[in-house]
């Protein structure tokens, strides 16, 4: 499929690709399950933001921005459920991720490892600066921003997309 | 091409998030979970627990394989280790036993009960909420258990959490200390000052509402107050590692929590905890002679003969000479005359008291009450 419009990308086309049933459904519960489970054995790994790698995995493989947002919904509100906070505060932060990943992914070539690592990081801090957002001016609760922490954060989670998103391109179907 | 189909990316965006707006801003309003929310998450948390079951039990196995059969090098010179601890704790114990009987004789004579531990399950942790700044956890025990809601959640190094929700059958959620809402009724160990122990943003702990007039120090113990009604009175909660001024007059009380809470795997749920007078069986007859001659060190060892004026050292303490009315005294009754000295053991506050603010009068040690959670677990 080719899609119109100028591109940042060296090739002549940009691929779009769909994915099975079973990924598009079970992918997104088994990494949630992941985030919940793998800190209890490995606190540290309490750092990476799965869903929100998925996300974007999905958002820039798919390149259409409704199917990002909806799958951002979707793994947010499933996040939200298994903590505290009111359902939505994810969900919003990872539907406007999944909404900007796919129209990003659109214009540039997301299969090189440099990009796919800054867009992570860019969307890292955009989901992070969105969710303190909310718990500060929507639900009035104190926040506590640690900058270095943050940073750290979003170059580990950016480090690790550039290897999953590897991993994951074999489960990718071109349409 | 009609506007909606123009625009209907970004349409169907902004429907999206409305959606999600209006109902985050009806659970604010709220402030509690009901219907369709509290059937969602529930939902969730059901469908997740049974892979992060799965997942614990093969770590739990691979781990099992490597501890009984790989990883056995260290375990001669870990043995020695231990033994010389034990023998320590043996010295330890020995010391503290004496101090334990005298402590339940007191809380007889006060007729003092508090809240023992009668009934714990223990529970695996298999989830956390994957979010840093939510600490909540998910435990392999739920309702067929006999889990409810505000069951205090400890480990052997005392107070961890609270159960905050029972999902089902086998799931419930809990509440870690540290979690920004949580709140635990504490008393400082030395200076017996009562606060809250609470979570911050951070993940931090902190004890709150002390007045910024009292004497804190850094490395003094916390343990639970009992005031809570979620916690039995006496769990070690943590230890002041700094002390500032804090805003509203308050203290600003750093705490290191006794419990590793990023590294819990597994923990003991409080199903039941019943209000109990200490057992004083085998502890032999109480005499009041005998409590006081104990609280006073200096008291000569010969008695004098009847009659005689008392050593000055009791009479300074306000007790009379011949104190030792009745000679007996059985678990429950307030002997008159004994009831001066041992009116103010720190044991001994009942625990709905109200936080008190001033500095307590000093009291030997020797009366720090039983674990309360040691004697009946």
């Amino acid at each position: 499929m080719r899609v119109p419009g100028l591109t940042y990308t060296s090739r002549e086309e940009v691929d779009v690709y769909r994915f099975s049933w079973p990924v598009s459904l079970g992918l997104p519960l088994v990494m949630v399950a992941a985030q919940a489970f793998l800190p209890v054995r490995i606190p540290a790994l309490g750092v990476f933001d799965f869903g929100l790698l998925l996300t974007i995995f999905f958002a820039i493989s798919r390149r259409s921005p409704v199917s990002g947002l909806l799958t951002g919904a979707v793994i947010g509100i499933l996040q939200d459920c298994l903590t505290r906070t009111p359902v939505g505060v994810f969900g919003i932060a990872k539907t406007l991720v999944g909404f900007g990943a796919s129209s990003i992914g659109i214009k540039f070539d997301v299969e090189n490892i440099g990009t796919r690592f800054l867009l992570t990081f860019f969307f890292y801090v955009i989901h992070s600066a969105v969710v303190l957002a909310i718990q500060r001016l929507l639900m009035g609760q104190a926040i506590h921003l640690n900058l270095g922490h943050a940073a750290g954060a979003s170059m580990l989670n950016s480090l690790l997309a550039v290897f999953l998103f590897a991993l994951l391109d074999r489960l990718k179907i071109r349409e | 091409m009609n506007f909606f189909s123009r625009h209907k990316n970004v349409m169907i965006l902004a429907v999206v998030l409305l959606a999600q707006l209006l109902a985050l801003a009806v659970q604010i309003r709220r402030q509690t979970d009901e219907g369709s929310v509290r059937l969602i998450r529930f939902a969730v948390v059901k469908a997740l627990a049974p892979f992060e079951r799965a997942m614990i039990h093969a770590g739990t196995g691979l781990r099992g394989v490597w501890n009984n059969y790989l990883d056995l090098r260290h375990v001669s010179a870990e043995n020695n280790d231990l033994r010389r601890q034990l023998n320590d704790l043996h010295l330890q114990r020995d010391r503290e036993q004496e101090d334990a009987r005298q402590a339940r004789r007191i809380q007889a004579l006060l007729d003092f009960k508090e809240n023992w531990i009668d009934k714990t399950v223990a529970a695996q942790i298999i989830g956390t909420s994957g979010v840093e700044n939510a600490h909540l956890l998910t435990l392999d025990k739920g309702a067929a258990d006999g889990i409810k809601p505000d069951m205090a959640v400890i480990t052997p190094d005392g107070a961890a959490g609270k159960i905050l929700n029972v999902v089902g059958e086998h799931v419930s959620q809990m509440l870690l200390i540290n979690d920004q809402t949580s709140g635990l009724g504490a008393t400082l160990v030395k200076s017996r000052l009562q606060g809250i122990v609470k979570g911050t943003p951070e993940g931090q702990v902190t004890l709150n509402y002390i007045m910024g007039d009292e004497n804190v120090q850094a490395g003094e113990a916390i343990i639970t107050s009992g005031g809570d009604h979620v916690f039995p009175r006496g769990l070690p909660v943590g230890t002041v590692t700094k002390v500032g001024m804090g805003r509203n007059l308050f203290l600003d009380i750093q705490v290191k929590p006794a419990v590793q809470l990023n590294r819990l795997e597994e923990v003991l749920i409080v199903t039941e905890q019943k209000p109990r007078e200490p057992d004083v069986t085998g502890l032999g007859p109480i005499r009041a002679i005998d409590l006081v001659s104990q609280r006073l060190p200096g008291l000569p060892q010969s008695t004098p003969a009847e009659g005689a004026p008392a050593p000055n050292s009791a009479s300074q303490n306000g007790v009379p000479p011949n104190a030792a009315t009745p000679k007996t005294a059985t678990p429950g009754a307030k002997p008159p005359s004994v009831t001066p000295q041992v009116a103010k053991p720190q044991s001994a506050v009942p625990q709905n008291n109200p936080p008190r603010r001033t500095a307590p009068p000093v009291v030997p040690a020797a009366n720090a009450a039983p674990h309360p959670a040691g004697g009946a677990r």
